[in-house]
C-alpha cells in the first residue's frame, strides 16, 4: 500500500490562517471579541458518533446559539470505535461511549480538555468525577466512566483516577438499563435479573445479540441465580466467560428463548407482539411499546442496573478558532437546553440543574424526581409519552444512578468473549 | 490494418475483451483480494499485511464452524428439496396443461408479480403471520384444530426454511419451464404410442430433457441458500447461525481477514457443489 500525500493547503487552513489574521488585527485594533463573533460563523465542526445523541436538532439550535455549523455523522458502536481510532483527521468532535474511550484514548487521537475552560464543571455530577453520585455511593463494576474521565495532562496518554484537571471526555448522556417486562402477560410481581431464565417464561425471554452487552446482561443474570459469583462483571476471566455462557447455553438448547434482537425496533416488536414477556430492552424502547396502548415496564430490579454513559471528545488535530469554537459548543451543551431536550426523552445529562430550567416543573418532577406526572408528559418532538398521574418505572434519578450494579465495559478478554458468543447463537 | 482486422484470431480476441475486462474488473480482482486479505492479521482496530495462517486455524479448529457449515447444508438441502419438488410441479403445469400460449405467458407473470416488491417484505410479512398471536394460529384455534397455539411456526428452522422455499421457488420455476417449453411435443405423443403410462413418460421422457433446466434451478438456489444470512437472521429471531452471519459478525467487530477465510472456505465449498452438479449434467450441450 503506497501513502499518498496531499497538499497541505486546504480549504480548512487557508480559513483558519485567514481567521486568525483578522482576529489579530481585530484584536489589535479594537480589543474587542466582536470581530470574533462574525469568524466564529464560517467554522465548521464536525461530530460523529452513535444515534442516541447525534440528533439535528441540536446542531440546529447550535446554528442558532452560538452561529458556527456542527456536522453530524452517525454510526453504530463499532464503526465509531474503528473511525476513532483509526482515521483522527475525519472529525473533529467525537461523541462515544466511555467504554470506546477505554480502546480508543491510548491511540492519542483525542486531546484532553482542560476543565478551567469548562464553565459549569462544579455543577457535573459525582459519577463523572469521583465516581460517586453522592458521597455514600459505591462504585458499580465496568468501566465507570470516572476512571477514564481523567489523564495526566495536556498530552496524557493514560487514565488517572483522581480529578486531574484534563478530562479525556465531557459526559453528555447516560441512563439505566434493566429488563423490560410485559406485566399483563407475567401477572406477577418481577423483581430480580434471575428470572428471565425462570423456566416459566420458557420460549418467552429474550436477550440481545450484541455481544460485549449482551454477556453483561447474562452476567447479571447468573449472578443473581446464585450460579457465579465475579470478579468484575465488566471485566471477566476466561473462566467466568465459560460458566457464564454454559449456562445461556443450556436454557437456550431447552428452549428458553424466543429469539435475539441486535436493533431497537425488534426489541419493539418482540415486546409489542407477546412474542416475548420478558427481555434486555432499552429505555426509549419501553416507551415505543407504551405509546403503541401496549403496557410495559421497565422494571427495577433488586440487583441494580446496568448502566451506559457518553461523552464528547475532542480530536487532536484541533486547534485554534475551532478549538476555541468546539469549548464554546462544550459550554453551551452543559448549560442546559441539550440537557432539557434529552431528559425529555427519558435519559439523563451531566448537569441536571442547568436541564431544569429548560424544563417545565412538571417535566422536572416526573423525568428526574419520580414524582407522578400533573398532566400528560410529551417528548421534545410532540408525541404524547405519559398519561397524567403516571410514575416513572425506577423512580427519581437517585433512586436509578444510584442503584447501578455494572457499568457497559470492553474486557481484557474481549476476544474470547466473543466467540463464546458466537458459540451461544449457533448453539 | 484492414489485413489486421481481418485476422480471425485478432477479432476474436477483440469481441472477448470487453467482457473479460469487466470480469476481471469486477469479479476476479474482489475475488483475488479476498483470497490475500484471508491471510492478513487484525488487531481491535485494524488490519494489516501479513501472510498468516491463524484465520482459517481457528476457523477449522472451531466446533462452532462445523455445526454452523451443517446448518447451512441441511438448510440448502430441504431447501432444494421442496423447490425442487414445487418449482417441477409448477412448471409441468404451465407448459403442459395450460394449453394456449396465451394463458402460459399470463400464468407466468402471475407467478413472478409477487418478485415485483423486495424479497426482505416477503421474509418479514410472515412474521406476523406466523406469530404466536398471529393468523395462523389464532385462524387454527377457532377451528378447533389445536388448543394452544403452535410456537415452533416462528422463530424456528421451519420458518426459516418456509420463507427461502417462498423466496426462491420462481428460480426453480422459470429454467424448468423453459427448458419444458422446448421439449419436441412429437415425442411425448410417440411414448403414448407405443404405450406408455403417463407416470412413465414423466419419468423416461419429460425428466431426461428437463435436466439442464432443473440444474440451473439448483444451482441458483443452493448458491442462494448458502450465502444467505439476513433471512436466517430474521426467521430464527437471530437463534440460528449459518455461514453468512457468521461472516457479518466478523465485519461487524471490525474482524475482516477472518471474515475473508470464512468467505474463501464457503467459496470454495459452493464451488465444489456446482462442480459435483455440472458432472450430472452437461449443461451446455444440452442446451
Amino acid at each position: 500500500m503506497k501513502d499518498f500525500t496531499t497538499p497541505k493547503l486546504s480549504r480548512r487552513s487557508v480559513l483558519k490562517g485567514a481567521a486568525a489574521t483578522v482576529t489579530a488585527a481585530g484584536a489589535s485594533t479594537l480589543g474587542a471579541p466582536m470581530i470574533w463573533a462574525q469568524n466564529i460563523k464560517d467554522v465548521t465542526l464536525r461530530q460523529f458518533g452513535t444515534g442516541v445523541s447525534n440528533l439535528n436538532e441540536v446542531a440546529q439550535k447550535v446554528k442558532e446559539d452560538l452561529g458556527f455549523t456542527l456536522e453530524m455523522t452517525a454510526l453504530d458502536s463499532d464503526a465509531v470505535t474503528q473511525r476513532a481510532a483509526t482515521q483522527p483527521d475525519s472529525f473533529d468532535i467525537a461523541d462515544i461511549e466511555y467504554w470506546i474511550c477505554k480502546k480508543v484514548w491510548p491511540t492519542g487521537n483525542l486531546q484532553a480538555m482542560d476543565v478551567s475552560k469548562i464553565k459549569n464543571y462544579d455543577k457535573i455530577v459525582g459519577i463523572f468525577r469521583d465516581g460517586k453520585l453522592t458521597p455514600e455511593s459505591t462504585i458499580a463494576q465496568g468501566t465507570a466512566p470516572h476512571s477514564v474521565g481523567f489523564t495526566t495532562g495536556p498530552d496524557g496518554t493514560e487514565f488517572v483516577a483522581e480529578e486531574s484537571g484534563w478530562m479525556t471526555l465531557i459526559p453528555t448522556i447516560y441512563n439505566a438499563d434493566t429488563l423490560g417486562i410485559r406485566p399483563d402477560l407475567i401477572g406477577r410481581e418481577i423483581s430480580t435479573w434471575a428470572e428471565l431464565l425462570n423456566p416459566e417464561f420458557k420460549g418467552k425471554a429474550s436477550i440481545l445479540d450484541i455481544s460485549s452487552i449482551g454477556i453483561m446482561d447474562a452476567a447479571m443474570v447468573c449472578e443473581a441465580m446464585g450460579e457465579i459469583a465475579y470478579g468484575d462483571k465488566g471485566n471477566m476471566t476466561k473462566e467466568e466467560i465459560d460458566k457464564t455462557m454454559a449456562i445461556f447455553i443450556e436454557a437456550k438448547k431447552a428452549g428458553q428463548f424466543r429469539a435475539f434482537w441486535k436493533t431497537f425496533d425488534e426489541s419493539v416488536n418482540l415486546m409489542a407482539s407477546g412474542e416475548v414477556v420478558i427481555q434486555s430492552m432499552w429505555s426509549p424502547a419501553i416507551t415505543a411499546v407504551r405509546s403503541q396502548g401496549i403496557p410495559c415496564v421497565y422494571q427495577p430490579l433488586k440487583e441494580g442496573y446496568r448502566s451506559w454513559g457518553g461523552g464528547i471528545g475532542l480530536s487532536k488535530s484541533l486547534s485554534g478558532l475551532e478549538l476555541d469554537a468546539a469549548y464554546e459548543y462544550i459550554n453551551w451543551y452543559l448549560d442546559g437546553w441539550v440537557g432539557g431536550f434529552l431528559m425529555r426523552q427519558g435519559y439523563y445529562s451531566a448537569v441536571p440543574e442547568t436541564s431544569k430550567n429548560f424544563m417545565t416543573e412538571d417535566e422536572w418532577g416526573f423525568w428526574f424526581e419520580g414524582k407522578p406526572a400533573q398532566s400528560d408528559i410529551s417528548n421534545p418532538f410532540g408525541k404524547v409519552m405519559e398519561k397524567a398521574g403516571a410514575v416513572r418505572d425506577g423512580g427519581s434519578f437517585y433512586d436509578r444512578m444510584g442503584a447501578v450494579a455494572c457499568w457497559n465495559a470492553v474486557m481484557d478478554e474481549n476476544q474470547y468473549m466473543v466467540r463464546k458468543w458466537n458459540e451461544f447463537v449457533a448453539a | 490494418m484492414r489485413n489486421l482486422l481481418k485476422n480471425p484470431h485478432l477479432t476474436g480476441w477483440l469481441l472477448a475483451s470487453p467482457l473479460a475486462l469487466v470480469l476481471l474488473a469486477f469479479l476476479v480482482l474482489p475475488i483475488a483480494m479476498i483470497v490475500v486479505v484471508s491471510f492478513w492479521g487484525a488487531t481491535e482496530f485494524s488490519i494489516y499485511p501479513a501472510f498468516l495462517f491463524d484465520n482459517y486455524e481457528f476457523l477449522f479448529g472451531s466446533p462452532v464452524t462445523y455445526s454452523v457449515f451443517f446448518n447451512t447444508f441441511k438448510y440448502a438441502a430441504i431447501t432444494w428439496a421442496f423447490t425442487l419438488v414445487i418449482g417441477f410441479t409448477v412448471a409441468y403445469f404451465l407448459a403442459f396443461h395450460v394449453r394456449t400460449l396465451t394463458w402460459q405467458v399470463a400464468l407466468f407473470l402471475l407467478c413472478t408479480i409477487p418478485f415485483w416488491t423486495s424479497n426482505i417484505i416477503r421474509m418479514i410479512s410472515w412474521i406476523p403471520f406466523l406469530g404466536r398471536n398471529g393468523l395462523a394460529n389464532s385462524t387454527l384455534i377457532s377451528w378447533g384444530v389445536i388448543d394452544e397455539p403452535l410456537e415452533w411456526l416462528l422463530f424456528s428452522d421451519f420458518s426459516v426454511i418456509l420463507a427461502f422455499v417462498h423466496l426462491y421457488t420462481l428460480f426453480m420455476v422459470v429454467p424448468i419451464f423453459n427448458t419444458m417449453m422446448r421439449i419436441d411435443r412429437s415425442l411425448i405423443e410417440a411414448a403414448y404410442d407405443n404405450g406408455a403410462s403417463g407416470f412413465q413418460t414423466l419419468t423416461n421422457v419429460i425428466i431426461p430433457l428437463t435436466k439442464p433446466g432443473i440444474m440451473i434451478g439448483s444451482i441458483f438456489v443452493v448458491t442462494l441458500v448458502m450465502g444467505d444470512f439476513i433471512t436466517v437472521r430474521f426467521m430464527s429471531g437471530s437463534q440460528s447461525a449459518n455461514v453468512g452471519r457468521l461472516i457479518s459478525n466478523d465485519i461487524a467487530l471490525l474482524q475482516y481477514p477472518s471474515a475473508a477465510a470464512t468467505a474463501v472456505v464457503l467459496l470454495a465449498t459452493v464451488l465444489l457443489i456446482i462442480a459435483v452438479l455440472l458432472r450430472f449434467v452437461d449443461i451446455r450441450k444440452e442446451l
